[in-house]
């Protein structure tokens, strides 16, 4: 310890412009001051925004409600392997697998319910760095509030991509 | 199963001859350097004043003890008590053997005061009982908890009934006291919900008038078992419960831990991760020390510094956010690397960020360092020897302000923090107003760091390509077979660190931040003992106290930076 490049930055006694006071405080009296002004004749560069109706723009990474992408025939990409259920350390995903009728080979799966706990999930997007199909991904909306506990735990109906996938407000998904 | 709790078995290690007698079983060195020994019970107690006192180790800071348990052998328990000499910066670890009948062992407490919080928590998770320690009672679960929930064979599946009457109270608040006039004292409770301990802390007091003649602390009310739950979740999966640890800086304990498996993987980051991990990690540093100075600073009434403050962490939260998809627990470290690679703009955002943040530190240190107002309320309070400090196991910017230039950035260079230059910022008094001084001093030294590290930002890849440790890119997973079997394999056995124990050890925004991990080659940690740097400090609280009057145990309080998620764990 003894060759630490250390910087001493003990100030010692109180000198005499700092004792009686005035000084220091008429200097800080000009920092708020000039802090005012700005904000109210100058830049505007104010900190807070008006939330709720003014938001803030997040990256596109964001990590927020999940979304089950789909296929061109509008059916989940989930081929119910687990491996999101399986990486996620909350364990909020529960998938209950079927065999997919509509697939052109013998043993395909598909999910028969696919259910995540909004209020388990800790919104890591290891089921996103798990999927192997991109399947699913995660959309930008962190808002959420649920009225029972029940209501929190949602299905592959409430998850499902609504419309195009680029017409979402896409968060963190494999790429970004 | 039985991890091998001992290393090699040197006769003629050169330390050897320092301990004659038979209490030493076994003694060797680590991967890391680091001296083991393994102890026989009998002798622990004078072997540890041996590691104190004789010149050959002047083992001063004692910085962990932890347990672990071995169900399956003989002597069930290990205590393991990890110690280190400041000025030559040798680590050393003992380790103790303990049968499950039996589990009792002589207190470390007359040897170095922090094991009195440390052995308290070996006692509430693994019921190895530490006789002649002055306070010896649960600390991290409640008074009224049943059995030992680090324990193998502890089912966590259980519920305990838990009254308002078992609440914790100390023998001498329970009674009246008064004093030659018949004036009773006042016993207050300082917490655990209160504005000034930015947490859920609480601390009894008993009270003559103003003063405070006596303290005690109680925490664990922020407990959830992040030890418990690493050993059922597979190696990656711990990182966004790191995350949570000290979540004003939770990048800092993501790269701690990842070093901490990367370092029992043998496995480096590729050197751009490494960059963007100092950058992120030095950004995180510097939201610490704003939050803390910034709550401080209002708990002493001066509100404004607290607005300048949060513009500067809210700035640093945009970046994280843009990089990890996540502003306070990012999750953004992995075994081996990063989760994905920084933004396209990430190199211009933080050269933004360089120049936006001093103007702000500038305010703040116009509005306060010269103030008289702030110095007498300060200067002089809750001062510590640095001999005291190291002897509680201090760390951090609180140990650098008593006058210990320990910083494991200088001491232990990890990362590539050899390549920066930065100054250590030292204080000698030791009071609350060192401890702003040195927060405000490191703030600038970090944003020097970071100014040289964006400059020499290397391209590359930011996670390893060994397909052990990290999953392949998302492009091969959707074309290659192979890659797909890698992803599959790490997805559903996880990471198979080698077996054995190592501790590593990084400078956290509060100071020395250490995993203690062992492993038995299976895809999940058999165990992980955080050494939270918060803990240290906190323990002293209710000493430093003693004499002092109420407002100043807040004022105290908010420059010691006690995170109660890293405290509980």
């Amino acid at each position: 310890m003894k060759d630490v490049p250390a910087v001493n930055v003990d100030r010692g006694k109180i000198p005499f412009g700092e004792r009686i006071y005035l000084g220091p405080i008429l200097g800080g009296l000009r920092v708020t001051l000039r802090h005012f002004l700005r904000n109210v004749f100058g830049q505007r560069d104010v900190a807070t925004i008006e939330y709720p109706e003014v938001k803030r723009q997040y990256s596109e990474r964001l990590r927020g409600r999940h979304i089950l992408t789909t296929n061109e025939q509008g059916e989940v990409r989930c081929v119910a392997c687990y491996m999101c259920e399986t990486a996620c350390p909350a364990d909020c995903i529960t998938i209950v697998a079927e065999e997919d009728p509509t697939a052109a080979v013998d043993h395909e799966k598909r999910p028969l319910s696919f259910e995540i706990d909004l209020l388990r999930c800790v919104y890591c997007g290891y089921c996103v760095d798990a999927c192997p199909k991109q399947a699913i991904i995660m959309s930008r909306e962190h808002e959420m509030a649920f009225t029972t506990r029940e209501e929190a735990v949602v299905g592959i109906d409430e998850l499902r991509q609504k419309g195009p996938i680029d017409q979402e407000d896409l968060g963190y998904r494999p790429y970004f | 199963m039985t991890v091998s709790s001992t290393q090699s078995l040197t006769e003629r290690h050169p330390l050897a001859d320092a301990f004659p007698g038979d209490g030493v079983e076994t003694i060797g060195n680590d991967a890391d350097g680091h001296t083991v020994l393994a102890v026989d019970r009998s002798h622990l107690l004078e072997i540890l004043r041996q590691l104190r006192d004789d010149d050959r180790f002047r083992c001063d800071f004692l910085s962990d003890i932890c347990g672990v348990d071995y169900p399956d052998r003989q002597q069930r328990f290990d205590v393991v008590y990890h110690l280190a000499n400041l000025d030559s910066g040798e680590r050393y670890r003992v380790k103790v053997a303990v049968d499950e009948d039996d589990a009792v062992l002589p207190s470390a407490y007359g040897v170095w005061k922090a094991a009195d919080w440390f052995e308290r928590e070996v006692w509430d998770m693994f019921g190895v009982r530490f006789e002649g320690h002055p306070n010896l009672k649960r600390i991290l679960t409640h008074e009224a908890f049943h059995g030992h929930p680090l324990r193998k064979d502890y089912d966590p599946g259980q519920r305990w009934l838990l009254t308002e009457k078992d609440i914790m109270t100390p023998e001498w608040a329970r009674e009246e006291q008064l004093d030659d006039q018949h004036m009773e004292s006042q016993v207050l409770n300082l917490g655990p919900s209160h504005p000034a301990t930015h947490g859920t802390l609480r601390t009894v007091l008993r009270l003559e008038g103003e003063n405070i003649v006596k303290a005690e602390s109680e925490i664990g009310y922020l407990h959830r078992c992040f030890e418990k739950m690493s050993e059922t979740h597979g190696w990656q999966q711990v990182i966004p419960y790191t995350d949570r640890l000290n979540y004003c800086s939770s990048m800092i304990n993501g790269v701690g831990y990842a070093l901490a498996v990367e370092n029992m993987l043998g496995i480096e980051a590729p050197p751009r991760a490494q960059v963007v991990r100092v950058i992120l990690s030095e950004l995180s540093r510097i939201m610490d020390h704003a939050v803390c100075l910034g709550a401080n600073l209002v708990d002493l009434g001066a509100l404004t510094n607290f607005w300048y403050f949060f513009q500067i962490r809210e700035e640093i939260y945009g970046l994280l956010e843009s990089c990890a998809g996540g502003r306070l627990t990012v999750s953004y470290a992995r075994i081996g690397g990063l989760a994905h690679d920084v933004p396209a703009d990430f190199e211009e955002q933080v050269r933004r960020l360089l120049d936006y943040i001093p103007p702000f530190v500038a305010d703040v240190d116009k509005l306060i360092t010269r103030n008289r107002i702030f110095r007498d309320r300060t200067e002089g309070i809750g001062v510590l020897s640095p001999e005291e400090a190291v002897a509680w196991g201090w760390t951090g910017p609180c140990l650098r302000a008593c006058g210990v230039p320990y910083d494991v950035r200088k001491a232990h260079p990890y990362m590539g923090y050899e390549q920066y230059e930065f100054d250590v910022p030292v204080a000698t008094t030791g009071d609350t107003y060192a401890r702003y001084l040195v927060r405000m001093e490191e703030i600038r030294q970090s944003l020097r760091i970071i100014r040289q590290a964006i400059d020499n930002l290397p391209g590359g890849p930011v996670i390893t390509d060994d397909h052990h440790v990290a999953l392949p890119p998302k492009e091969k997973v959707y074309t290659e077979m192979e890659s797909l079997i890698w992803h599959f394999k790490l997805i559903f056995e996880g990471i198979k660190v080698p077996p054995g124990d190592a501790y590593h050890f990084t400078e956290g925004a509060n100071g020395e931040l250490g995993y203690y991990i062992v492993s038995d080659g299976s895809g999940t940690p058999y165990r992980i003992k955080v050494r939270p740097p918060c803990f240290a400090l906190y323990q002293a609280y209710p000493h430093i106290l003693e004499g002092l009057l109420v407002p100043d145990a807040i004022a105290i309080l908010g420059s010691l930076n006690i995170i109660a998620g890293e405290l509980d764990r």
